[in-house]
């Protein structure tokens, strides 16, 4: 079951943005708010600036693998006022996978849009440094996306050679 | 021989990852990346120098690259990745037991941590009940997994501050706690111990000695290293005022674990959101607010002392009883039903085949406070025994952004106590 506090917040929240919260879920005390992609910014503001959510423990994407709004990006906030937890969530179309950048609201969200858009493809506008994290600059491919082979694309990334070099030895 | 078969041009190119050097070096004289080379510097004061990715004092394969006006960072650039293996991809291909060693490997200094950290998390999407008794033992394991790991920032930091044989005297209790975990789990590194509905094996008396032995000598190992250091004029020149981080940043970088709380803000989930039985026991949330390294070095001493108050309590709370859940359908059988049963070795089979099915469309996210901050799995389920998705997020990653914070305007000498301090593990921040 949602905290009062959640309640509370949730209630705010649709009641001052009547018609960007598309849909609340709740799974085993975890609440879930989707919200448009359009006002994203206006909510993530507004929910750090009235309901204290002032720390960003993670923001991640997901891929549903639908033909319509393909890509979910879930921004995971806590209140250390409340001790409440508020995931927001926004959906992104495939073929414009484009997301505004939330740096301006946590500076710590530039290294998970990142991590984002390096497994994901989803670009951030306004990113500062929008540069892959973990795979190499020239990898061609998004790997957490589901037609991503679980073994990998043979040749896509540059490995050392194992055998010895033959003008070396 | 000519000179021209000595033309050794194509042998000095860099062909391995050429491409990423290339984009990397332009990325930092780039205008429109945050690093700007300007052009006024008539003495040539400033360079740019790479530290890592194979560096001892870097904890792992941690690169750093730092723009210096003489001996000062201006401006610093942390390059991870080196370690990733792509531990989200593997988790959509395996039932989520066949995972669990798999995060052995994430924060591979507390193993036993991860372990718990995927169990509840999964215990929470599928709403598996876990006995009282396996709670208590995960708990006393958790702890000495944090005071394990604690060991080793402190031996490693402090060596990386100038000394070297309190690395030795702190591996020396570090292999206690190994051998503790060889008696209990099987293994000494990578435990995997912990089973989603329970754990494996329950303790045995030796285990149990053991583990009341060490608590008993430990706190005085902890007093001495702290007559040692708290009052040591070099480990706390080398140490005060360096890598200070304010609580705001702290908060806004999304740090987690020891290095928020040395800022003043006592963010620890075992009382944010307390799992297992944290909430019935007693203990404190230490915390500092210089936000320096000393500041840190402080909390997670205290830290360990408190571990040790906590396993006090479990071990006075620890009552006879099941280990697992003796539901077939959510955990594996116990081996004796196996052997002796045809319905144990049917459900046995369907555990390994399919494991627990969470219900389709069902999303949680579970944290737990890991030794070097807020460990959370969020999971999300298709109805199959394979997660759609999962999410780990990792403290030391979060950690890691909040050190690039620090190190701007830091000394280049201290950047390798500064990384010590802030004890990140590569292997979780990278996946």
């Amino acid at each position: 079951m949602p905290s009062t506090t959640q309640l509370a917040v949730l209630d705010e929240l649709k009641a001052t943005f009547a018609a960007s919260v598309l849909e609340v879920t709740e799974h085993v005390g975890d609440v879930f708010v989707l919200v448009s992609r359009d006002t994203i910014i206006p909510v993530l503001t507004h929910l750090k600036e009235t309901h204290r959510f002032i720390y960003l423990a993670d923001l991640f994407g997901v891929d549903r693998f639908t033909a319509v709004d393909r890509f979910e990006v879930v921004y995971n906030l806590v209140s250390l006022a409340t001790g409440t937890r508020l995931f927001v969530k926004t959906r992104v179309p495939e073929d414009e996978p484009v997301l505004p950048t939330a740096i301006g609201i946590w500076s710590g969200a530039n290294w998970n849009e990142r991590e984002v858009y390096d497994m994901f493809g989803i670009r951030f506008e306004g990113h500062p440094d929008p540069r892959r994290i973990f795979m190499p600059e020239d990898f061609e491919y998004f790997p957490l996306r589901k037609e991503f082979p679980l073994l990998g694309i043979p040749g896509s990334i540059e490995l050392p050679n194992t055998t010895p070099d033959p003008e070396n030895t | 021989m000519s000179h021209t078969e000595l033309d050794l041009t194509n042998k000095l190119q860099p062909k391995f990852f050429a491409e990423h050097q290339y984009a990397y070096y332009k990325a930092l004289e780039d205008k429109h990346t945050t690093i700007e080379i300007t052009d006024d510097d008539p003495l040539g004061t400033r360079m740019i120098l790479n530290m890592g990715p194979q560096h001892p004092a870097t904890h792992g394969v941690l690169r750093v690259l730092t723009e210096l006006k003489g001996e000062r960072i201006v401006k610093n650039k942390l390059d991870i990745g080196y370690l990733h293996r792509g531990v989200e991809k593997i988790a959509e291909n395996k039932t989520y037991q066949e995972f669990m060693p798999y995060t052995d490997r994430m924060d591979y200094l507390s193993p036993y941590s991860n372990n718990v950290a995927l169990c509840t998390a999964v215990e929470k999407i599928a709403e598996i009940e876990v006995p009282e008794r396996a709670q208590y033992i995960r708990m006393i394991n958790c702890e000495l997994a944090r005071i394990s790991a604690h060991l080793l920032w402190l031996g490693t930091m402090v060596m990386d501050a100038g000394a070297i044989s309190f690395f030795i005297w702190t591996f020396r209790e570090r292999e206690k706690i190994y051998s503790l975990f060889d008696e209990v789990a099987g293994h000494r590194f990578t435990v995997s111990h912990s089973r989603i509905g329970g754990v494996a094996s329950d303790y045995t008396p030796k285990a149990l000695d053991e583990i009341r032995t060490f608590i008993s000598e430990f706190p005085n190992e902890l007093r001495d290293w702290n007559k040692l250091l708290n009052k040591n004029r070099i480990f706390i020149d080398r140490n005060a005022g360096v890598g200070v981080v304010t609580h705001q940043d702290a908060i806004a970088l999304g740090m987690s674990g020891a290095n928020i709380r040395a800022t003043g803000i006592a963010y620890d989930i075992r009382r944010f959101a307390p799992y297992l039985r944290y909430a019935d026991v007693d203990f404190e949330v230490p915390t500092r607010l210089e936000g320096d390294n000393l500041a840190r070095y402080y909390v997670r001493m205290e830290e360990m002392g408190q571990s040790v108050r906590i396993i006090n309590q479990c071990l006075e709370r620890l009552k006879p009883g099941p280990i697992r859940t003796d539901n077939a359908k959510k955990t594996y059988p116990s081996k004796d039903e196996v052997y002796y049963s045809m319905e144990g070795l049917i459900h046995d089979f369907m555990m390994t085949d399919t494991g627990v099915c969470p219900p389709a469309g069902r999303e949680t996210y579970h944290a737990i406070e890991a030794p070097k901050g807020e460990l959370g799995y969020y999971i999300q389920s298709d109805g199959t025994g394979h997660p759609w998705r999962m999410k780990i997020k990792t403290p030391s990653f979060s950690n890691l952004q909040g050190l690039e914070h620090m190190l701007d305007g830091c000394m280049l000498a201290d950047t390798v106590v500064v990384i010590g301090g802030v004890d990140p593990v590569m292997g979780e921040a990278d996946k």
